[in-house]
């Protein structure tokens, strides 16, 4: 299945940093004999061996911490975390040593590991499947945070991911897993980190976005053509290291910014997107920034997601706050 | 419980046949020079943390057996994972002694060069290192490399859910680590009783399946015996071992900790009795191998160290703030580099009116 999804674009970004260098190993649960519970890692462990690519015991911390001593090995490990929710027991390893043993030993001994996580909801799920992390992530010096929203950036983000010397967080939205890809996203180059991408022009205001949440922006602001609305939609591709400059540029030039995430809004990424905006884009502003985001709750049971989870209607609600016009 | 294996019983009287390699006179002096070494280290780190040297100290005082047996049973293409109790191990694996004491320093987070001796930083989160050495240890082996691991643990961190995830990892891959955990009694102020229900922490390792090994902690050439033939095995594929050594904290668990409210003094009187060098001392006097020269030589290079150790930390460390930014990533962020600017500014201000206002005293 390589090629045409996105979850096919990670197994050819897989499969290619396989090929290229031997020191890349890919283990976690499932990974080996099934591909992956979401079939990511398929043919992997056939082509490479199951020395290069296996299962591991049903222990988070256990598979972080392995990596932490490969990668002190100089192995470029890329490990799965089967779902977002049953990421937290890694989140010791990751926070007290992944993100810190480049700093804590001066930078003699860095951790190129990248931890694959299929994150957020929309897919029906009961608890623990469905939750958006990403905030406890970036709120950790020493991670680089990525997640696509296409399946050109999820290889070429994740070549970049395992090509770098930094640790990554590799967030996947596991609801677009299955999106079918304009281009053959194997033919895509490798994705310069830090780079958000402006996936929309518009003149009114300015849709901030990632993940999960880029093509509800791009729903929305279509849809708001019929509401005379010219909207853009910016795709922040990175949330660490983060592009404040095109973002600080695309803001002051159309005046009016909504940031969409699916992560509760209290503490999460759009306010510190707000934050930066206000600080450095003030006097440009025709409005103040406004945040959609999912509720303020423990991530509701399946049938009440849709009721959760950033809509067009939302985003449009929160467009026609801005004063255009 | 039956009593933990040992060569020596407390008196220093030999119960049980030791291996000749053991008994190379050669072996028995660098052993009792490490271990009287690894003492007076210790001894001078708690007087520079009392003194406000060091911001703090966690002595490792009555485990020198255990620090000092398992580190001379390494080889130098070995790797070692240690925590923050072990400096006395690592001043035994040949880091200098200033290096190994620069996170209670306080001016950096790690002194020396993990590569240069194969040895990681210390660890302070309880058992957190236990899996990164199982992933080191797996990676060696998948490059070939015929090399063990040896990490360190307590008893308390035994009940960590890392010290179960890194023993079932090692054990399902077999992954060529040696766990020693020096089981000292107490973690802080808890006993080891309120620890755990096990019989002995070795008796853990049926539940793996790797073989464990109950030791006595404070006998030295058990130590360096038993941790010797599970790295041995461990570089001969063989898979990983897990050692509980029995030995006793005799200081507090650091110079800011008070044992006297949590531990009866006549605790503490039993197991002074059982003093890891006294014992050893015993035992070479009367085999002949501890002579005065001997013996000499290694009280001369403990004052040596110690002395030298004194003078290094009475020199202040020098505080660049480009050190807290330039290793956050491979390549700082704008946002980094703005603020090591802002840092950098703010410090010369602090200076410059510093030297301002004693100029102004001068006057």
């Amino acid at each position: 299945m390589t090629g045409s999804t996105l979850a096919g674009a990670v197994n050819s970004a897989l499969r290619d940093a396989m090929a290229a260098d031997e020191r890349v190993v890919v283990f976690g649960e499932d990974v080996g004999r099934l591909g992956g519970v979401f079939r990511v890692t398929d043919g992997l462990r056939a082509e490479f061996g199951a020395e290069r690519c296996f299962d591991t015991p049903l222990a988070e911390a256990g598979i972080l911490g392995a990596a932490i001593g490969m990668a002190m090995y100089g192995l470029r490990p890329v490990v799965e975390l089967q779902f977002d929710a049953f990421a937290y027991p890694a989140f010791e390893q990751v926070v007290s040593h992944l993100a810190r043993m480049g700093n804590r030993t001066r930078g003699r001994m860095r951790l190129p590991v990248v931890v694959r996580i299929p994150y957020g909801g929309g897919i029906g799920a009961v608890e623990h499947h469905s939750d958006s992390s990403e905030a406890y992530a970036v709120h950790t010096p020493g991670l680089h945070v990525f997640t696509p929203a296409t399946a050109g950036d999820a290889y070429g983000m994740l070549r970049a991911a395992i090509a770098s010397p930094d640790p990554v967080l590799f967030f996947e939205p596991k609801r677009l897993y299955h999106v079918r890809a304009e281009t053959d996203p194997a033919k895509e180059t490798v994705a310069p980190i830090g780079t958000a991408v402006l996936r929309r022009e518009g003149a009114d205001a300015v849709l901030i976005a990632y993940g999960p949440a880029v093509p509800i922006a791009l729903e929305a602001a279509a849809a708001a053509r019929t509401e005379g609305w010219d909207l853009a939609v910016l795709d922040l591709r990175t949330l660490v290291p983060l592009d404040e400059e095109t973002i600080c540029d695309v803001v002051s030039r159309i005046g009016r910014a909504v940031v969409v995430h699916e992560a509760a809004g209290f503490g999460g990424f759009g306010a510190e997107l707000a934050a930066l905006i206000g600080e450095r884009c003030f006097a440009r502003l025709a409005a103040p920034v406004r945040r959609v985001t999912g509720l303020d709750i423990p991530y509701p049971p399946p049938r009440w997601e849709r009721h959760h989870l950033p809509n067009v209607d939302r985003v449009l609600d929160a467009v026609a706050t801005l004063g255009i016009r | 419980m039956s009593a933990p294996e040992m060569f020596l019983d407390a008196d220093g009287t030999q119960i049980g046949a030791i291996p000749a390699d053991l008994l190379d006179p050669e072996t028995l002096v660098e052993t009792h020079h490490a271990l009287v070494l690894a003492r007076r280290f210790d001894m001078q780190a708690g007087v520079l943390a009392r003194q406000g040297r060091l911001v703090v100290y966690p002595s490792a005082l009555g485990q020198e057996a255990c620090q000092v047996g398992a580190v001379l049973a390494l080889e130098p293409e070995d790797w070692f994972f240690p925590t923050y109790r072990d400096s006395m191990a690592m001043v035994v694996r040949g880091i200098d002694p200033v290096e190994v004491l620069t996170p209670q320093r306080g001016d950096r987070h790690c002194g020396h060069d993990p590569y240069e001796h194969r040895t990681a930083p210390p660890c302070t989160p309880l058992a957190t290192q236990l899996p990164h050495a199982v992933g080191l240890a797996m990676a060696a082996r998948s490059r070939g490399d015929r090399l063990a691991v040896l990490a360190f643990c307590g008893d308390g961190a035994s009940s960590e859910g890392d010290f179960h995830e890194a023993l079932n990892f090692a054990a399902v891959y077999q992954a060529p680590v040696v766990f020693l955990v020096q089981n000292n009694q107490y973690a802080i102020s808890v006993p080891f009783r309120e620890q755990t229900r096990a019989a002995s922490l070795a008796a853990k390792a049926d539940g793996y399946g790797m073989p464990g090994r109950r030791i006595d902690g404070n006998d030295v050439l058990m130590v360096r015996h038993a941790v010797g033939e599970a790295l041995a095995a461990a570089r001969a594929g063989a898979g990983p071992a897990l050692i509980e050594a029995v030995t006793y904290r005799m200081g507090p668990h650091t110079t800011a900790d008070d044992p006297s409210r949590y531990r009866d003094p006549e605790e503490e009187r039993l197991w002074a009795a059982r003093d890891p060098l006294a014992r050893f001392g015993a035992f070479l006097r009367e085999r002949g191998t501890l002579t005065e020269i001997v013996e000499k030589a290694a009280e001369a290079d403990a004052e040596a160290l110690a002395d030298d150790l004194r003078a290094r930390l009475e020199q202040e460390p020098v505080f660049d703030p480009a050190d807290l930014f330039e290793h956050v990533y491979a390549e700082p962020t704008q946002r980094l580099r703005a603020q090591a600017a802002y840092l950098r500014a703010q410090m010369d201000a602090e200076h410059a009116a510093a030297e301002a206002a004693a100029e102004g005293a001068r006057r």
